[in-house]
This record gives C-alpha cells, sequence and structure tokens, in this order.
C-alpha cells in the first residue's frame, strides 16, 4: 500500500511541477493545490498504512491494541489542510485581483511590469 | 517572572496586541499607540529573557505540562533569545517610523493587526522546539507578510505580491515534505528528540536528501543564491515602513532556520552539506552585489544588498566553526540594524523629496545634513568600515575563514565588502552630493508616491512630523554605535550562542530533561 501511495504522490509532484512552470497564473495555483495535497499524502504514508484498524482501546482493555491507525499523522495532514486552505483563498482573490487590473495573469506580462524605467534613462 | 511564562510571552504579546487592534478597527489613532506599547513591552521581555538565558542557560519548557517529546516544545537558548531581542528591537523601531510614514488609508486596512502577526509568527518560529510547529510558525508570519506586501493594492504592488506569494508556497510546502519525511524515518516531530534519532539512524544518503530539501525550502525564505529572484522583484514596491520590517525580519527567520537545522540535525556528513552552503554563500555575495551595481533606486539597490549579506551568514554557518558561527550570528544582528536603518532613510529622503530614484534624489546632504551623517553611520556599518559593527562582523568571519584555510572565500567576501562600498557611495554621490537632475526646485512628485493611492487625507499619515520618522534613524544609529563600541560584551552573548549550537547536547538535555 505504501508503495502505491509512493508512486500517487510521485506522480502528483511531477504534475504540480509541470503546472507551476507554466506561464498562465491559473495554472500555476493549480500547480500549488496539487503540490500541496502531494505533500499531505506524503506526511499520511510517512505515518504508515493500516486498514481497517481505528484507534480506540477496547472496553475494558487498559492498552490499545498493538495495531492501531496513527492518529498523529492525521493530526499533521488535517493542520495542513486548513492552513493550505487560507492560504490557497488568499492566492485565488490575488490572482482574481490581477485579472481585473489588467489582465495580467500572464508571466511574460508580469515580468515587464517588473523593469525600473529609470535604469534606461 | 518563572522561565515558562517568560518564554512564552514573547509569542503572547503580539498576538494580544494584534488582536486588540484588529477589535478597534475604526480606531487607527488607539491602535497606533497599543502597537507602540505592545512593541516596547515585547522589548523588555526579550531583554529579560536574554538576560535569563545568559544567566541560567537553555530555558525549555513544554505546553500543558505534558512530558517533553510529546507536547509543543518552545526552547529559548542564546541563538533564539538574541534573535526574539533584535526582532523586538526593530519592531520598535518600525512602529515609530510607521506613525510619520504610514497612510491613513493601509492603517486603516488593517497595518497595525498584521505587523502584530507578522512578528508574532517570526517569534514563534525563534522560540519553537517542535519541526511541525515550526511550519505553523512560518505559515503565520507568511500570510500576515502576504497581506502587508499588498497592502495598499497598487498596481505594482500587486504584480510583486503574486511572485512573492508563489515562491514562498512553494517553499513552505518543500519544507512540509522535509518535515514529513522526517518523520517518517525517527517517528518524532520534537528537535531535540529528532537530533538524538537522526543521529542513530544509520542511513546517509536518506538523511542528505532530506537535508537538500531544507536546503531548497529555507533557501528561498532567506534569498540564497539560485533561489532569491523573487526578493528584488518584489521588496522596492511597498511603503519603506513594511519593507523595513521585511528586510530587518523575514530573510533572517529563513537564516535562522538553516541555522537551526544545519547544527542541530544535518551534522552527520559536514563535509558534503557545508560545503554546498559555502559555494551556496560566495554566489549568493557576488551575485546580490552585482545585481545592486546595476540599479538605480533607492530600495532596489538595498534589496540587492539583502541578497549580498545574507551571504556573509551562510558562510559563517558553512565554515560551521565556534569563530565562524559567532560572526553568522553576529553578522545577522548587524545586517538587521544596517538594513533596516537604511529602509528606513530611504522612507524619509522619500518622504522629504518625494522620490526614489537615486539621480532625482540629488543633493541632499546640503539641504539635510543630518540625514546625511546618518547615512554615512548606517552604510558604513554595512560596509564594513572601522569601528562599526560590519567591520566586527567580516573580522570574525575572515578569522574564522583563515582558521580553516577557506582562502577563496575569504577572498570572495573581502572583494564584495569593497563592492558594497562602491554601491553605497553611488547612492551617496547621486542621492546626497549636487546631483544636475534634481527637481527640488521644480516640487513634482515621482509615481512611487502617487501611484494607485487616492487623493486627499487618505494618503497622508497620523503624524505630519517628519521628526517621528528621524526618531528611529537616530535610535538605530545609536544602536549601530553601541554594538560597535560594546563589541567585546556582545562577542561573549553570541560566542556562547555558538558553543549551544555546536554542541546540541546542551539544547537536547535542555529540552529532554
Amino acid at each position: 500500500m505504501e508503495i502505491l501511495l509512493s508512486f500517487v504522490v510521485g506522480g502528483l509532484f511531477a504534475a504540480s511541477v509541470y503546472l507551476i512552470l507554466r506561464r498562465n497564473l491559473v495554472r500555476l495555483v493549480i500547480g500549488i493545490i496539487l503540490l500541496s495535497n502531494a505533500v499531505n499524502l506524503l506526511i499520511f504514508t510517512m505515518g504508515r498504512m493500516t486498514r481497517g484498524e481505528p484507534g480506540f482501546i477496547p472496553v475494558g482493555e487498559e492498552f490499545p491494541p498493538e495495531l492501531i491507525a496513527n492518529p498523529l499523522s492525521q493530526a499533521l495532514i488535517l493542520t495542513a489542510i486548513v492552513i493550505g486552505f487560507g492560504l490557497l483563498a488568499f492566492t485565488l482573490v490575488l490572482v482574481y485581483r490581477m485579472n481585473k487590473e489588467g489582465r495580467l495573469v500572464d508571466s511574460d506580462a508580469l515580468r515587464a511590469e517588473e523593469i525600473d524605467p529609470s535604469v534606461y534613462n | 517572572m518563572t522561565a515558562h511564562l517568560l518564554i512564552v510571552l514573547p509569542i503572547v504579546i503580539p498576538f494580544a496586541v494584534g488582536i486588540v487592534t484588529l477589535l478597534l478597527r475604526k480606531k487607527p489613532q488607539w491602535q497606533q499607540w497599543i502597537n507602540l506599547v505592545g512593541m516596547v513591552s515585547l522589548m523588555a521581555v526579550a531583554i529579560q529573557l536574554l538576560y535569563v538565558v545568559h544567566t541560567q542557560g537553555i530555558q525549555a519548557t513544554t505546553l500543558g505540562d505534558w512530558p517533553a517529546p510529546f507536547g509543543i516544545t518552545f526552547v529559548a537558548d542564546h541563538l533564539a533569545a538574541i534573535m526574539v531581542l533584535s526582532g523586538a528591537l526593530m519592531g520598535v523601531a518600525v512602529s515609530i517610523f510607521g506613525l510619520g510614514d504610514m497612510d491613513k488609508r493601509r492603517v486603516a486596512y488593517g497595518f497595525y493587526p498584521f505587523m502584530n502577526l507578522l512578528i508574532g509568527g517570526v517569534v514563534g518560529a525563534y522560540l519553537t522546539g517542535d519541526l511541525f510547529n515550526l511550519y505553523v510558525w512560518f505559515e503565520v508570519l507568511l500570510i500576515a507578510s502576504f497581506v502587508l506586501m499588498a497592502l495598499g493594492n497598487t498596481r505594482e504592488q500587486l504584480t510583486a505580491n503574486i511572485k512573492y506569494v508563489a515562491i514562498n508556497l512553494v517553499s513552505s510546502l518543500f519544507f512540509l515534505g522535509g518535515v514529513g519525511l522526517i518523520y517518517g524515518i525517527t517517528g518524532s516531530l520534537n528537535m531535540a528528540e529528532v537530533a538524538t534519532l537522526l543521529a542513530e539512524i544509520d542511513s546517509p544518503a536518506l538523511i542528505t536528501t532530506i537535508s537538500m530539501l531544507f536546503i531548497v525550502s529555507f533557501g528561498i525564505k532567506s534569498a540564497i543564491f539560485p533561489l532569491y529572484f523573487w526578493l528584488p522583484a518584489s521588496y522596492h514596491t511597498p511603503p519603506p515602513t513594511i519593507i523595513a520590517l521585511f528586510a530587518g525580519l523575514l530573510t533572517k527567520v529563513g537564516v535562522y532556520a538553516l541555522i537551526r537545522v544545519f547544527t542541530l540535525f544535518f551534522t552527520y556528513d559536514v563535509g558534503y552539506t557545508h560545503t554546498i552552503l559555502l559555494w551556496v554563500a560566495g554566489f549568493t555575495m557576488v551575485s546580490g552585489v552585482l545585481g545592486a551595481a546595476v540599479q538605480n533606486d533607492f530600495r532596489r539597490v538595498l534589496s540587492f544588498h539583502i541578497v549580498s549579506q545574507i551571504g556573509y551568514m551562510i558562510m559563517g554557518l558553512a565554515l560551521f566553526t565556534p569563530v565562524a558561527l559567532v560572526g553568522a550570528i553576529f553578522y545577522i544582528v548587524h545586517n538587521q540594524l544596517a538594513k533596516t536603518n537604511l529602509f528606513l532613510i530611504s522612507g524619509v529622503a522619500n518622504r522629504l523629496e518625494g522620490t526614489f530614484t537615486l539621480k532625482k534624489l540629488g543633493g541632499l546632504y546640503a539641504v539635510y545634513p543630518g540625514l546625511a551623517i546618518l547615512f554615512v553611520i548606517s552604510s558604513f556599518a554595512l560596509a564594513g568600515f572601522p569601528p562599526l559593527t560590519g567591520f566586527w562582523g567580516k573580522l570574525v568571519l575572515a578569522i574564522g575563514a583563515l582558521e580553516t584555510q577557506e582562502y577563496i572565500i575569504l577572498a570572495v567576501a573581502l572583494a564584495v565588502g569593497m563592492m558594497t562600498m562602491f554601491s553605497m557611495a553611488k547612492i551617496w554621490m547621486y542621492g546626497f552630493m549636487p546631483g544636475t537632475e534634481s527637481n527640488r526646485e521644480a516640487g513634482s512628485t515621482d509615481e512611487h508616491t502617487l501611484l494607485g493611492l487616492g487623493n486627499g487625507t487618505a494618503t497622508e499619515p497620523y503624524v505630519k512630523s517628519v521628526w517621528v520618522m528621524y526618531l528611529p534613524v537616530v535610535f538605530i544609529a545609536a544602536l549601530i554605535v553601541f554594538v560597535s563600541v560594546f563589541f567585546g560584551t556582545v562577542y561573549d552573548v553570541t560566542e556562547q550562542a555558538a558553543i549551544e549550537l555546536l554542541d546540541p547536547s546542551l539544547y537536547i538535555d535542555a529540552v529532554l530533561d
């Protein structure tokens, strides 16, 4: 199961790098979404996989059974998802504003904005 | 005051002030003064924290009385305490400067709440002893800096912000990936425990791979050689108050994190990882200073110099001897002082003349000799003239390079120091000596001040007197002179920091016992 998920994570990383390197800012944002999902899955895989082993202590027992799902990696991902969601909302609004500001959603247009006119006069 | 409270207070104060100022949205006048009170008390607490750490050794606390490796740990060693103090000093200076520089519109849109969140995030990143928690603090300070960078919504700020946001999101995700892998191989996130567990794992290839993720991620944040292009592309757009704050805090958090992980975790194969860092340091210095040479705008020149100065800090880390690490830590403090002050001076010049373009500024020396003297102190400190702070920093680093016989990096560092002087001389020649293109008589304003801002009172600050802007500049210049004169004392404190960094068992024992 870990092997399979490793390939999924790798595929997501590759796709996100491809999208981030595109010119269009909307693709960049989608690339960042994929990257953040890839990283979340990576943490999940790193917490080791179990199947159908909820983290409960049976009634009458003092300790949990030997094999239980790792709750820590789930908590980490939950935090990372929430943070990523907030940052994504900000980025989307920013891209929207750039579009309204004069279709500045292409990296060439952005580059042209950067040049300091005072250097060339 | 107990040590536990003392460690948490520097984080609590900025967040409390941030929340209070947010609640007082309609009363911007109150916000300014509450913010100032908050910053001064943060500074007082930071002084106390450094004193306690210096007299009683590393302080650690785990929230909610959880036993050490399980709860979220906060640790104050010398490095963290020094960084908190210098960050708080920058906070005070920038707060005073903001009274006279931030326009009413930006204050109304929440400059003070976000500034406090930024400082809270930075201080949290300095003090935390938990890897995942470090990621959370980075995100806190990032989102605050995103908003501050865009505050005012001018076209150039927006175009700069998208680059800044995109590259920093990618860098954070790389960091999170590294954290995930470390968790995968050690099963822990507590930095002290991770350090002990990593030492026992016998797979250098895996750990080196993870260390590269950390270099890339923190390297983007601290703007080292192949990863710094976002910085000069974005740092010249927001108002000087915000940029002075960024220059003093943001890249330095990246450097702090690099120093932390490359002294605590990735020390088993110093010959490989730290050699990479040494090359990176050299290229960072040279490319930053060359980039500055072509620029013609006060803030753009200074932005490139941030990059070049980062190289010196990385150099100290890469040499990895006690003396070199003292140099790196001292250089961070020195750079925070000198660089923030230069940005503040550019803000004063802009306020007086209405432009950041050097050729249009021309002749400031004749009209404002006081400002010229303050500029000379800060720029000489940056370039490394004796007896100012930059000289001491470079001297200690040079001794570190001589001890390890790294003569190439020594030559590069000294040459870059000369070229820094060239850039500062350029600002002086065009900005302060009488210029031919001076627009003083015409009284026109540059596009930077007019761009995107409405008309009338919304673009004015609450305090119109320019003296409130001079005050923090004088304050930091005095600090530079103070640190230069009492270098012996400062050296003793930073030496303690270096000793702790090179002997991770001190850190580990303080947390786990």
